[in-house]
């Protein structure tokens, strides 16, 4: 058993500061547990999202020490524990109250992304045939949490507030999945170009590193969407054949 | 008055798998529909849920076909089973698993490029279609992703504390905000539960804050009645260490890819005692259970893979006689597979990769070289809403129920991955019926004065000034429910549960939650206690109710199985006084035809 200290902010709509509170952590404690803690303790009305405890959900994204991170899987023994630890809400939307953002506008920019649109099955009885290998592929965007912390951390969001015109990295892994889906047959490339702002993505990778799922955000889903563009846009010859050939998928 | 009004056909009250799949169908069906959850799209417990869902679809073994998941599932829940929902449930869900794939879920493949099926305790052939381990949030989230685009009407974050009525009719809703603590009334024609379940009523449990039964006890005091509510499934494999991440779920998919159970001494004691019922299906030999698990379809299953309820028992047994882990569990152990394998590692991060994750960023163990040390924790309800099986509504007309929080299928005891087929066949019939129910009975009136009473019920916690800290009054209520109501049950205990329960509401009733509105998890949770502290009694009440031992219910007072009340169940209710009373009824929905399914079956 161990006293620490912990500075978590507080307050509403951006306005507030920090408060600091010593509670007395345990082995294996994690960083939620100690704000629950500090619920039950001092501060009931603190404000926290989780659901999972297990890093499942996408819940719990904050900023630890000013490292976007899930409280719930940040465990405390790797953190300096003889220095008060941070804990604050994500930095790229706006604040709710105490440790809460409003994410709202992630699920705004989702619903404007055109759906799943399938191919005619493949079989009489209305399923399909997909390979292992392929579904990988798509499998990997699909494991997102929408934690939302590469959108905290992407500094086309974070500094230059591109809400209007960027999608950010969550929603580029999400088209990815889409685009990469074995069935699908939607063409999402005019929008990513012209809507999404993938061209404001400069490929710095922060958003790869935060990926609690361990996606390759930037490239393994950035990167192809991004050569798929240019392929689109700037080689006349693919373009004059899609005129023929609507879409050619990668099944 | 202080709420806004939205108005709709049907109202969807929760977002997980049920709740979604209700609410597409209800649209698909014309009906416009409002979802209410308590979480943010997305979130819900759904989304945790590992293994995989239970589908007969064949593509494995094609002995398999809904005659046996009908009878695996009656025998996993020792025949309390709404007949009729288990025949419904076996015989859809292979078509609502192909739906999920029509929009877009993307399951692991088969050789031949099929949908691939995993086994899982109880069933008899491999069975759940599956993503790795992490199948829920695939299904939530091509759920999700579908329905934004049916003209749905979404109010995250928005918690319901009572259901409105017209006369005997439900007519809607009334509901809080989170974000900033404002009222909301929902007029609706027709109302789906799809809250989940009651987990949070124990100390250690694989559920999140949600928990809470709001489904249970909304339905109770809007007159509708619960069902089995005895029944608790305690997973058998929890984690037990660190202390902090005590309850959080280990898959049994580690089990249906070939985990052993080991005690202190390294005994694989499954194997010394097989119940009755599953003399026949058992593998003989460790080999034979390794074959079984690699799909060789002439061996049986190895006792690891018995139903939840006894593996649960029999881990408490060995830490109970002193051949527990350090941390008293079980030793769980997947990474000897190496031994019949040559590229384990590989194959133990490919099969079970959030496992992995969460032991290694938890715990500090790395699965596929050492074992992992379990227990049981508390998972999963089987009781909930009583509800006609074809349509899914309850005694209160218009108020329809499917998912965890309603109550049937699943008998004494779950079988892994039959919730999560459960939630898109019952979530489907739900939305349907309720849609049709719309539509043909049409408008109800909205009663501003129940409104009025419940806003005053709802604002009392934070009007008082001083009283009780309602993080611990829940604290207490857990300890009593593990302590008292948990895995091995007796008549003092229970009965003295009871007392301490309406100890606790008389502390409830002067709980105190000091801030302001906007997001007062301190209010929330007051709010809570109240319907935690109803499902809590009706667990108790029925447990009291039931002396035998029964699936998921254990009395160590009655030991035995009584065949007289394994032909009822438990029905829960609010009498006149309003008081929480229990009687048994017969099992319903029981046909020649059926039976004779079960026979065949052996
Ligand atoms: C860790 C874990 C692993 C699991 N693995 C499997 C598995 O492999 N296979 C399987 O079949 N099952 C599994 N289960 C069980 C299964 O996941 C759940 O039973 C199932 O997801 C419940 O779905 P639901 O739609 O009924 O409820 P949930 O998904 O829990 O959704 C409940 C919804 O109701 C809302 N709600 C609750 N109360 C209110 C209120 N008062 N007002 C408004 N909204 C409210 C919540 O916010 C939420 O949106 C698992 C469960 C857990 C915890
Ligand atoms: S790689 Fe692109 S999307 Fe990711 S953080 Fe950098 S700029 Fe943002
Ligand atoms: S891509 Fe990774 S970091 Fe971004 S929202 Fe999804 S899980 Fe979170
Ligand atoms: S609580 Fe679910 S990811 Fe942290």
């Amino acid at each position: 058993m161990q006293q620490v200290t912990f500075r978590v902010w507080r307050g509403e709509h951006g306005e507030g500061d920090f408060v600091e509170y010593v509670i007395n952590v345990e082995d294996g404690m994690v960083v939620l547990d100690a704000v629950h803690a500090i619920q039950a303790q001092h501060a009931s009305d603190l404000a926290v999202r989780w659901n999972c405890k297990a890093g499942k959900c996408g819940s719990c994204s904050a900023e630890i020490n000013g490292k976007p991170r899930l409280m719930c899987m940040t465990r405390l023994e790797d953190l300096p524990l003889d220095q008060p630890v941070t804990i604050e809400p994500m930095q790229a939307f706006p604040g709710t109250k105490d440790l809460v953002a409003d994410v709202s506008w992630n699920y705004e920019v989702k619903q404007k992304i055109k759906p799943f649109k399938p191919r005619t099955p493949d079989e009489a009885d209305g399923t399909w045939r997909m390979d292992q290998a392929d579904v990988e592929r798509a499998q990997e965007f699909r494991k997102c949490i929408e934690c939302f912390l590469c959108q905290d951390v992407c500094h086309v969001l974070r500094d230059h507030h591109k809400h209007d015109d960027f999608i950010g990295p969550r929603f580029l892994v999400n088209t990815a999945a889409l685009e990469m889906h074995p069935l699908d047959t939607e063409d999402r490339l005019s929008d990513l170009r012209h809507r999404d702002g993938i061209g404001y993505c400069n490929i710095t990778k922060c958003c790869t590193k935060v990926c609690p799922e361990h996606i390759t955000i930037t490239d393994n889903a950035i990167i192809p969407l991004k050569e798929r563009v240019v392929d689109e846009y700037y080689d006349p010859l693919t373009k004059l054949f899609r005129i023929f050939k609507p879409k050619a998928k990668d099944a | 008055m202080g709420w806004t009004t939205h108005e709709c056909d049907v109202l969807v009250i929760g977002a997980g798998g049920a709740g979604l799949r209700a609410a597409v169908e209800a649209s698909a069906q014309g009906a416009s529909v409002t979802v209410l959850s308590k979480s943010l799209l997305g979130k819900a417990h759904t989304v945790m849920a590992e293994g995989g869902m239970a589908a007969s679809m064949g593509h494995v073994d094609d002995r398999d076909n809904w005659r046996v998941h009908f009878s695996d599932t009656m025998r996993g829940g020792y025949y309390l089973n709404n007949w009729r929902m288990a025949e419904l449930h076996a015989r859809e869900a292979p078509d609502r698993v192909r739906e999920l794939e029509a929009w877009g879920a993307l399951f692991d493949r088969t050789k031949d490029g099929r949908i691939l099926q995993r086994n899982f305790g109880g069933h008899k052939y491999p069975r759940l279609a599956h993503v790795g381990d992490r199948t829920g949030l695939e299904m939530i989230r091509t759920l999700q992703d579908h329905g934004i685009h049916q003209g749905i009407e979404f109010l995250m974050e928005n918690t319901v504390v009572r259901l409105l009525k017209d006369g005997d009719r439900v007519s809607g809703a009334f509901a809080y905000d989170r974000e900033k603590g404002r009222f909301h009334v929902v007029h609706a024609k027709a109302v789906v539960l799809a809250t989940g379940g009651i987990g949070r009523a124990f100390r250690i449990t694989s559920n999140s804050w949600e928990y809470t039964g709001d489904g249970h006890a909304l339905a109770l005091h809007a007159g509708a009645e619960l069902v089995d509510m005895e029944f608790v499934q305690f997973h058998p494999t929890g984690m037990v260490w660190p202390l902090s991440v005590r309850g959080i779920l280990v898959t049994e998919g580690v089990r249906g890819e070939g985990g052993i159970l080991t005690n202190s001494e390294g005994r694989r004691f499954m194997f010394d005692d097989i119940p009755e019922l599953y003399a026949g299906q058992c593998a003989d030999t460790p080999e034979e259970g390794w074959r079984y698990v690699t799909g060789d379809k002439d061996s049986r299953r190895p006792p690891e893979l018995l139903t939840r309820d006894h593996v649960a028992r029999k881990i408490v047994k060995e830490v109970k006689e002193g051949r527990g882990s350090p941390h008293g569990g079980a030793f769980l152990n997947i990474a000897w597979i190496r031994e019949n394998m040559k590229d384990s590692e590989a194959h133990i991060k490919k099969k079970l990769p959030s496992m992995y994750h969460q032991f290694k960023e938890l715990a500090g163990v790395d699965i596929t070289k050492e074992p992992m040390e379990v227990g049981p924790t508390t998972h999963y309800v089987m009781g909930g809403v009583k509800v006609d099986a074809d349509t899914q509504m309850s005694s209160v007309p218009g108020l329809f129920a499917c998912g965890e929080c309603g109550g049937g299928l699943h008998g004494a005891n779950r079988l892994g991955g039959n919730s999560l087929s459960d939630l898109l066949v019952f979530g489907r019939i739900a939305g349907a019926a309720a849609a049709k129910f719309a539509s043909d009975q049409g408008d109800t009136s909205l009663d501003e004065a129940q409104a009025q009473d419940v806003e005053a019920i709802a604002l009392a916690p934070m009007e008082r000034r001083d009283g009780e800290n309602p993080y611990e009054i829940q604290h207490d209520l857990q300890d009593v429910m593990q302590d008292l109501v948990g895995i091995a049950r007796a008549e003092a205990e229970l009965a003295e549960a009871l007392e301490k329960i309406k100890d606790l509401r008389t502390r409830a009733d002067t709980v105190c939650a000091p801030g302001n509105r906007e997001y007062n998890p301190g209010w929330h949770t007051a709010l809570d206690l109240a319907n935690l502290l109803d499902v809590s009694e009706a667990v108790a009440l029925a447990a009291l109710g039931r002396p035998e031992s029964r699936g998921a219910h254990t009395r160590i007072d009655h030991p035995d199985k009584d065949p007289e009340l394994g032909k009822v169940n438990t029905i829960i209710g609010h009498s006149a006084s309003g008081a929480i009373e229990a009687r048994h009824e017969p099992v319903v929905g029981r046909t020649e035809a059926l039976q004779e399914i079960i026979e065949e079956m052996g």
